[in-house]
């Protein structure tokens, strides 16, 4: 886990600054100094909010757009601390994993933007008066959004470490600390970046929902985008609005380009194989870096540190040792005990929410939060059949094309990280003016961040396709539909049942600020389980706010064992290519 | 080499049994009752057939499985976990892929503690000692397999260990490149240049172990035993053409012939025969490539297995995979190192593909007890459809999940060759229809 590689280069020699130090450095400097900046004004007093309340003038734009980037940041840091400290903890013991990981397995259909409702009131009582009680809440939220899918990857790749290298760490006598930096972490990093990288599109999605939130009678509005685009949309100020749109293309460029390729070409050399690939990721960022000489320098110290942190005799509880194969059979009372308790305390958590929810709803406000639902679901079920229909030729006829492919590529997964949220009031526009039927017309606003997810996906799939057998069905004469059916389709399905999966995850989300919209006083809603949502949320009625999450989570997750996971298993087990 | 004074053993392994969970709940038994001594100054091998249990033993006295029964003691104390003074070598070499050539030596002195002058100092002398100067910067996947397998080497030989372990460590090789791995380690070894004081190798290769060991322990196979002890008193370096060298090698064939003979023949009701009878799949490709390969010139129908091994480019354990195949169907005979054609393995021979596979399913019905089964029930049943699952629970009564899953495929692949019965592998049953 050292950032740099080992170069036994002469210490005078590279101490001595070049070029490019002196560029690394201001990028450096102007980091920190804008860190410190964004990090002032969190503290102030919430007062502080109305005496200088977000104003429409474009000039704020770029500190609003650092006050959301730290937002990010700070969640994203959170995520990965959680990540660490969850995953590992699931991995290496038994029956922490017989409960935790059936949690994160729910914990991610949860509507994020459900929660909100809970953690904004919570983290205000925390910190009552400070803006800081209202920034936590909304870095929470970006949380929730990304850790749970984080958590999932290192859980699984530490879980598939190879045998071999699992039986050589232990035949070191490497201590069950150093096997975790040395061994558990390096394998699952590839995979990690990834999964961070996707949980950081989903993230300005809600970042932007999160800023101007209103609960019962208490409204926050944190200075950032989302709130700068929730004063345009009050104010009927489309120009503002494309201001908006415009300056948060430019912060996710300098997000991508200044931290995540660094970090995904740096993490290459992780990668789980034992060839060298034809093309490794590169980074002009990384590049640069690797160039400086004194900032190599300087940071040497910390590759240091990190090594004497990871080569620290650290002995773990024993619990948290993988030793059961010397062991023999854990104890089948204590399992029982275990058991017992899990059991006991979800039957008690079951009791208070039924005794909470009983007091002001009957069973018939669940059938009808249940009819809602059923409304959401068909719309998710058209909306990604349409998108299927669309974009699955679309990736296709790109993906065969290599030179295409390569420009459009990064082009979807760039539209897949804009929040489509500020582009909403657009769309709001015209059904207004037209006197559209909100029921039909907002139902595509679920879609429309989450849609590039197939496209992208769909485009990885057909790029992949072997070209012996594009070329056996073209010396064939297979044409037309059939050439569609019997090749192409197959060939993609893996690739685009991954995509739908993201992307019906994400319209879920979505539906609580999608079938809700307004432009000025003008109020849209369509009916389904997200208006409901939203609607409990604005009038701070927390039972239905409950009970309208509850049976998302509860659709969700069927909607998943029943359709996607039994796709996705057909796909990997018989259309697998390669 | 040897240490007279020193004579006190490194390993001591006494009656030591292995068992794993068997599918239906039962365990199976893969190691019973083994002895080993290893003293200081001796590379010894354990040959055996795949599934023999020699890769288990290894990994006991390697720390990572725990015997089931029996005493394991690494110099006099009884073996938990990774005993010190104790390195080994992987088939799959097992190097981590996002460390250097020389973070991955230095990796088993960073976990002793070592302090890190030190560290590079033994690091640097083990990898000039392998012949990998000039690597030290590389990362594993920028390697050949040979540079790869000396890297750890390397790795395990910087911590200067009593006892080298090495779990088939030239397996995944080429056939050049591991013979000049094998010279190379056997040269430091008679120069006394390694900082090891005995060695104990896993392979499946008779030559290989005739090649490098003092002392062979050749093992058998449901369950795995020591079948015997071979000592080897050739002088260092062996020539594998010397006639004494030629002489041994055939012997040990012999022997090992003489086991998978004895394994063979069908009784009802024993663990290995029967329905219970654990197949190894084989393609009915080889298999008829091999009777056609028998029946021509030079053979005629009689072959020495090394000189057949030699030949078609084939490891002993595979030879051997094929020819108890071929002797389980009925067209071949093995016996004393030789494999022999049958009559009716001369007469597949000469056929065309549609009667060759009549006689393979006549064959398969008459000798293949399960294929027999599975043709019966399938018969009897008004549906002439049955779940694989029935099947399944009868295998796993008498053999691992492994070896269920194993021993199905090759039915599948068999009676689809023989045309005998179809298989349905969305819906996993088997059925009487054939796709027309």
């Amino acid at each position: 886990m050292t950032l740099l590689d080992f170069r036994p280069a002469a210490l005078g020699q590279a101490l001595r600054p070049n070029i490019w130090d002196a560029v690394a450095l201001i990028l450096v400097i102007g980091a920190m100094v804008l860190i410190v900046y964004g990090g002032e004004q969190t503290t102030a007093p919430l007062s502080a909010l109305e005496v200088a309340p977000v104003s429409l003038d474009p000039t704020n734009l770029p500190a609003y757009a650092l006050r959301t980037t730290m937002r990010m940041l700070l969640a994203i840091v959170c995520s990965i601390v959680f990540t660490f400290g969850y995953a590992a903890l699931a991995a290496k013991s038994r029956r922490a994993e017989m409960v935790l990981i059936p949690l994160l397995d729910i914990l991610q259909s949860v509507p994020i933007l459900g929660f909100l409702t809970f953690t904004v009131v919570f983290f205000m009582n925390l910190f009552p008066g400070r803006v800081i009680g209202a920034e936590l809440a909304c870095v929470f939220a970006i949380f929730t959004s990304q850790a749970w899918n984080m958590t999932f990857s290192l859980y699984q790749s530490i879980r598939n470490v190879p045998k071999d290298l699992e039986e050589a760490s232990l035949s070191f006598h490497l201590s069950g600390w150093q096997r975790f930096w040395r061994l558990d972490v390096p394998f699952a990093m590839p995979g990690l970046i990834w999964n961070t990288m996707m949980s950081m599109s989903g993230g300005w999605f809600f970042v932007v929902a999160s800023e101007a939130i209103t609960v019962g009678n208490t409204t926050v509005t944190l200075p950032g985008i989302g709130s700068y685009v929730a004063l345009a949309i009050q104010k009927q100020n489309l120009p503002a609005i494309g201001y908006a749109i415009l300056t948060m293309l430019l912060v996710i460029i300098a997000y991508d380009q200044l931290l995540f390729r660094p970090v995904v070409a740096w993490a290459d050399k992780f990668r789980f194989e034992q060839t060298a690939s034809a093309t490794a990721p590169e980074s002009w960022m990384l590049d640069l870096f690797r160039r400086t000489r004194a900032l190599r320098a300087l940071s040497l110290p910390f590759s240091a540190f990190n090594k004497v942190v990871s080569n620290m005799h650290i002995a773990l509880p024993g619990a948290l040792k993988m030793t059961q194969k010397i062991k023999g059979p854990p104890s089948r009372l204590v399992d029982a005990l275990w058991l017992a308790i899990v059991v006991a305390s979800t039957s008690a958590a079951a009791w208070q929410a039924y005794e909470y929810l009983s007091v002001t709803l009957g069973l018939s406000d669940v059938f009808s939060a249940i009819g809602y639902g059923l409304v959401t679901l068909l719309r998710v079920m058209v909306l990604i059949a349409c998108a299927t229909l669309i974009w699955v030729p679309v990736g296709v006829w790109i993906g065969l094309r290599p030179k295409l492919a390569e420009r459009i590529q990064p082009l979807a997964q760039f539209l897949a990280a804009f929040p489509a949220n500020l582009a909403f009031p657009v769309f709001v526009v015209v059904i207004v003016r037209y006197g559209l039927n909100a029921n039909v017309w907002l139902s595509p606003l679920m879609i429309l961040g989450t849609q590039w997810y197939i496209l992208f996906n769909v485009i990885a799939g057909a790029s992949a396709f072997p070209t012996d057998l594009r070329e056996a069905a073209g010396s064939f004469h297979l044409k037309g539909w059939r050439w569609w059916i019997k090749v192409i389709l197959p060939g993609i399905f893996p690739y685009y049942i991954t995509g739908a999966i993201t992307a019906s995850g994400g319209s879920w989300n979505a539906s609580i600020v999608a079938e809700v919209a307004s432009w000025g006083d003008t109020h849209l809603t369509a009916t389904g389980l997200g208006a409901y949502i939203a609607t409990a949320t604005e009038a701070g009625d927390f039972p239905r706010v409950v009970l309208g999450i509850a049976i998302m989570c509860i659709l969700v997750t069927l909607f998943n064992r029943l359709l996607w996971r039994p796709l996705y298993a057909f796909g990997e087990r018989r259309l697998r290519l390669g | 080499m040897l240490d007279i004074i020193n004579q006190s053993s490194l390993l001591d392994i006494r009656g030591v049994c292995r068992s794993f969970p068997k599918g239906s709940g039962e365990d199976l038994l893969v190691l019973e009752k083994v002895d080993l001594t290893i003293r200081a100054g001796e590379i010894v091998g354990l040959l055996g057939r795949s599934g023999s249990g020699k890769s288990t033993l290894l990994r006991i006295i390697a720390g990572l499985i725990a015997p089931s029964s029996g005493d394991a003691k690494c110099r006099g104390e009884t073996i938990v976990g990774p005993p010190n003074g104790v390195a080994m070598v992987f088939q799959s070499f097992a190097l981590f892929p996002w460390l250097t050539v020389l973070q991955n030596v230095e990796l088993g002195l960073e976990a002793l503690g070592i302090e890190s002058a030190e560290r590079r100092t033994r690091a640097l002398a083990a990898i000039d000692l392998i012949g990998l100067d000039g690597f030290e910067s590389a990362y594993p996947k920028e390697l050949s397999g040979g540079m790869r397998q000396r890297v750890g080497f390397a790795r395990a030989l910087v911590v200067h260990p009593d006892l080298l372990l090495m779990d088939e460590p030239f397996s995944a090789l080429d056939v050049l490149t591991a013979e000049t791995l094998r010279t190379d380690l056997i040269d430091l070894w008679i120069e006394g240049r390694l900082p090891i004081k005995s060695v104990l190798m896993v392979t499946h290769n008779i030559e290989e172990a005739v090649l490098m060991c003092d002392r062979i322990l050749v093992f058998s196979s449901n369950p795995g035993r020591v079948a015997a002890e071979i000592k080897v008193e050739l002088p260092h370096p062996r020539n594998r053409l010397d006639p004494t060298f030629r002489q041994l090698v055939d012997s040990i064939y012999a022997r090992m012939t003489q086991r998978a003979e004895a394994r063979t023949p069908a009784i009802e009701g024993i663990q290995g025969t029967g329905v219970g009878m654990v197949l190894n799949h084989v393609s009915s490709n080889v298999l008829s490539g091999l009777i056609e390969t028998l029946a021509g010139p030079p053979y005629n129908g009689h072959a020495d297995l090394p000189v057949l091994a030699n030949s078609l480019q084939l490891e002993a354990d595979e030879i051997f995979h094929l020819g108890e195949a071929l002797q389980l169907l009925r067209f071949a005979q093995l016996s004393e190192g030789d494999l022999m054609l049958t009559d009716s393995g001369m007469r597949f021979a000469h056929l065309e593909t549609d009667a060759r596979k009549k006689l393979f399913a006549e064959h398969l019905i008459n000798y293949v007890p399960v294929m027999g089964l599975i043709r019966r029930v399938l018969d009897e049943r008004p549906s002439h459809t049955a779940p694989e699952a029935r099947f399944r629970n009868e295998l796993e009564d008498y053999m691992s999940e492994e070896s269920a899953d194993e021993t199905l495929k090759t039915i599948v692949s068999w009676a689809r060759y023989a045309e005998l019965f179809a298989y349905d592998e969305q819906s996993e049953l088997f059925s009487l229809e054939n796709p027309h």
